[in-house]
């Protein structure tokens, strides 16, 4: 094997340990814990009151909006990542280029922003 | 053949085991530290009962929990309730695959090591989400949703933030991160960055002054409200390794790692270990001491702050450090 | 070599296995779950290709963002699941007939001569692995040789933005928002008024 996926092995090894750890303290909690399970124990916390109705509503759209938008500047992120590394190599050129797209998204910001989408009450 | 394998393979279980087992222990001592901090800030005694001036408070903590019942509410979605717990705490360790503690001294040297611990910090936001949404209650429902808001919305200036490192760097392997701040560490010349990447840090852990997932005047313990016994502990375990690990992240990428401050005579023979382990309580120190001084942001103020204050600041100084960089020709390659 | 094939056969069949649960979960909420463990294991697989980079962008864009949306509006849109699957048979021959299309068109790749050469050659796929790191030739060639693909993207990027905003954003009229300007700008001259009250008669 490459000395590449070597390097990440360690990971998946790390992960599974890490895995093995949580899932072991939860089944000896399941062990060792008492279990006495009553109605009203088990029902969901509500300050003592009766739950209302089903917790699962509706919600407001802005929630949806952050995350759009949270996935539009992730990928302008994951854009500038390669760059940020090799700006060294691709000259002016390569600047110019990331401003041109910068500036694109840039404009998209301030529609938003004059929009009022990022506005929270 | 077999036996070179087997040799390997249980040195890479030691090295984890030597990362992992000091994580959770300092995440004991971290839970009691910060306990004792905002003791002292508030003129009270905090725990001195358990050991030496209640030192092993966290341990009798952890084993109570333990033996406690673990509570399934009746209407939630079990699998995914007890999943979403170990999920968090999986992620919270697995991030410390990659950092490096001094020269070498790193479980997995990837080429791409920044963008591993900005991809795990990004899937943090699952195990909250998961647990608000399977516990079928108000509160933690409230709790995950605003959490998972605000998680992201920090997580842009987070990228743009290493973005700016990056570009002072060259490289995404967070040894050779280290390495390039010999001459000055990154939170000198990039101070206002080294600040923001502080306070995105705070949101994403959901520390104070950012906690509203878990505001105790409002939501009762936000998402993990219906969590108990072991639970309960993975998540708290979860929660403070992963601000333990955003610590780590904000020195090797702003205070020079395990660097000595002055590569001069009685600075640079203390091991490399002993600054980063100095370096990252000094980091856990202003988290806990911002919890101790700061009232909790309300959430129209926090998600302007991530989105009308951050994000563009952050933005612009990528563009300028990039600038200052290409006009000066002094770029890393 | 025999470790390798292991990871291979462990991230592509859970891949599979949990995109196969995508599609049959009964839950939404379980079929994302399902299909960010097929994410996160199709970076796996990135990995063992070497494409590093790829692996991780799929985890911090897809997982990380695409996922989390996806999450929100099965989660908290509360879709009465068992209406929607009503109309199942009236989709189907339109959902058949994309499935056909999408199974030729796969086997037109793999009967290409370009693909079935790997085969007759009997070696298996390595991973391509430079002296120069992947993300680094990724960002030799993006934005310079690919300078119009690049910008085109940022383009689509824009419109998506607009479009998210035109499509959820609705004003909602007689909200109050805090004015942080007019707030702190604020002085006693206007803030505070003094009055004279006598005894007994108020203002």
């Amino acid at each position: 094997m490459s000395e590449f996926l070597f390097e990440y092995l360690p990971i998946l090894i790390f992960i599974f340990i890490a895995l093995a750890l949580a899932v072991g303290m939860t089944l000896l909690s399941f062990v060792v814990g008492d279990s006495q399970p009553d109605q009203e124990k088990l029902s969901a916390y509500e300050c003592g009151f009766e739950a209302f109705d089903d917790a699962r509503g509706r919600f407001d759209v802005r929630f949806y909006l952050v995350a759009i938008l949270f996935i539009i500047f992730d990928l302008e992120v994951a854009f500038l990542f390669p760059w940020a590394v090799t700006l060294g190599k691709i000259g002016l050129f390569g600047f110019w280029s990331m401003m041109i797209f910068l500036t694109v998204l840039t404009i998209g910001f301030i529609y938003e922003w004059k929009k009022g989408a990022l506005e929270w009450e | 053949m077999t036996y070179d394998i087997i040799v390997t393979g249980l040195i890479i279980v030691a090295q984890i085991l030597a990362v992992v087992v000091p994580v959770l222990i300092s995440v004991a001592f971290l839970v009691y530290a910060e306990r004792k901090v905002l003791a002292l800030i508030q003129l009270r005694r905090g725990p001195n009962i358990v050991g030496p001036f209640g030192i092993l408070q966290s341990f009798a903590d952890a084993l109570k929990l333990i033996t406690k019942e673990n509570i399934i509410p009746s209407g939630s979605n079990k699998i995914v309730f007890i999943l979403a717990p170990i999920i968090t705490m999986v992620l919270s360790l697995a991030g410390w695959a990659v950092i490096p503690f001094a020269p070498g001294w790193v479980v997995s040297d990837i080429n791409v090591g920044i963008m591993y611990l900005f991809a795990v910090s990004s899937l943090g936001v699952y195990g909250i989400i998961m647990a608000g949404w399977a516990s079928n209650s108000q509160y933690p429902f409230l709790g995950a949703l605003r959490s998972a808001a605000q998680m992201v919305s920090y997580e842009v200036s987070i990228g743009f933030v290493i973005i700016t490192v990056l570009l002072c760097v060259g490289s995404l392997n967070l040894s050779k991160i280290v390495l390039a701040q010999q001459t000055v560490w990154f939170a000198i010349p990039l101070l206002p960055m080294f600040i923001i990447f502080f306070i995105s840090a705070l949101a994403e852990t959901n520390r104070l002054p950012f906690d509203l997932p878990e505001d105790e005047s409002t939501l009762v313990a936000g998402f993990f409200t219906e969590y108990s016994s072991a639970s309960f502990v993975l998540f708290f375990l979860g929660e403070y390794a992963s601000m333990i690990l955003m610590s780590s992240m904000t020195v090797i990428l702003f205070l020079g790692g395990w660097l000595p401050p002055f590569d001069v005579y009685p600075l640079n023979v203390v091991p490399g270990v002993i600054w980063f382990t100095v370096k990252v309580i000094f980091i856990l120190f202003l988290f806990i001491w911002v919890r101790g001084t700061f009232p909790r942001y309300r959430y129209d103020q926090l998600m302007r702050l991530g989105w009308k204050v951050f994000l563009p600041f952050s933005l612009f100084w990528v563009v300028a450090t990039s600038g200052f960089l290409v006009y000066f020709d002094i770029l890393p390659n | 070599m025999v470790l390798y094939s292991l990871t291979f056969y462990l991230f592509s069949s859970v891949a599979v296995l949990s995109a196969l649960m995508v599609i049959s979960a009964k839950n939404p909420v379980h079929s994302v779950l399902f299909l960010i463990l097929s994410f996160v294991n199709a970076s796996g697989l990135f990995v063992l290709l070497g494409a590093e980079f790829l692996a991780m962008i799929l985890v911090v864009v897809y997982v990380g963002a695409v996922a989390v949306l996806f999450l929100f509006v099965v989660m908290m849109l509360d879709i009465n699941f068992v209406k929607l699957r009503e109309g199942f048979l009236q989709y189907l021959p339109f959902g058949a007939l994309l499935g056909i299309v999408l199974v030729i068109e796969l086997g037109i790749l793999f009967l290409t001569d370009r693909s079935s050469n790997i085969y007759n050659n009997q070696t298996p796929l390595q991973p391509i692995v430079n002296e120069v790191e992947n993300t680094k030739m990724i960002g030799q060639i993006l934005y310079t040789e690919y300078f119009y693909l690049f910008q085109i993207c940022g383009i689509i990027l824009l419109v998506a933005m607009i479009g998210s905003i035109t499509l959820t954003l609705r004003d909602k009229g007689g909200v109050k928002r805090q004015n942080i300007d007019s707030q702190n700008t604020v002085d006693a001259s206007t803030a505070i008024e003094k009055k004279k009250v006598k005894i007994g008669e108020g203002i």
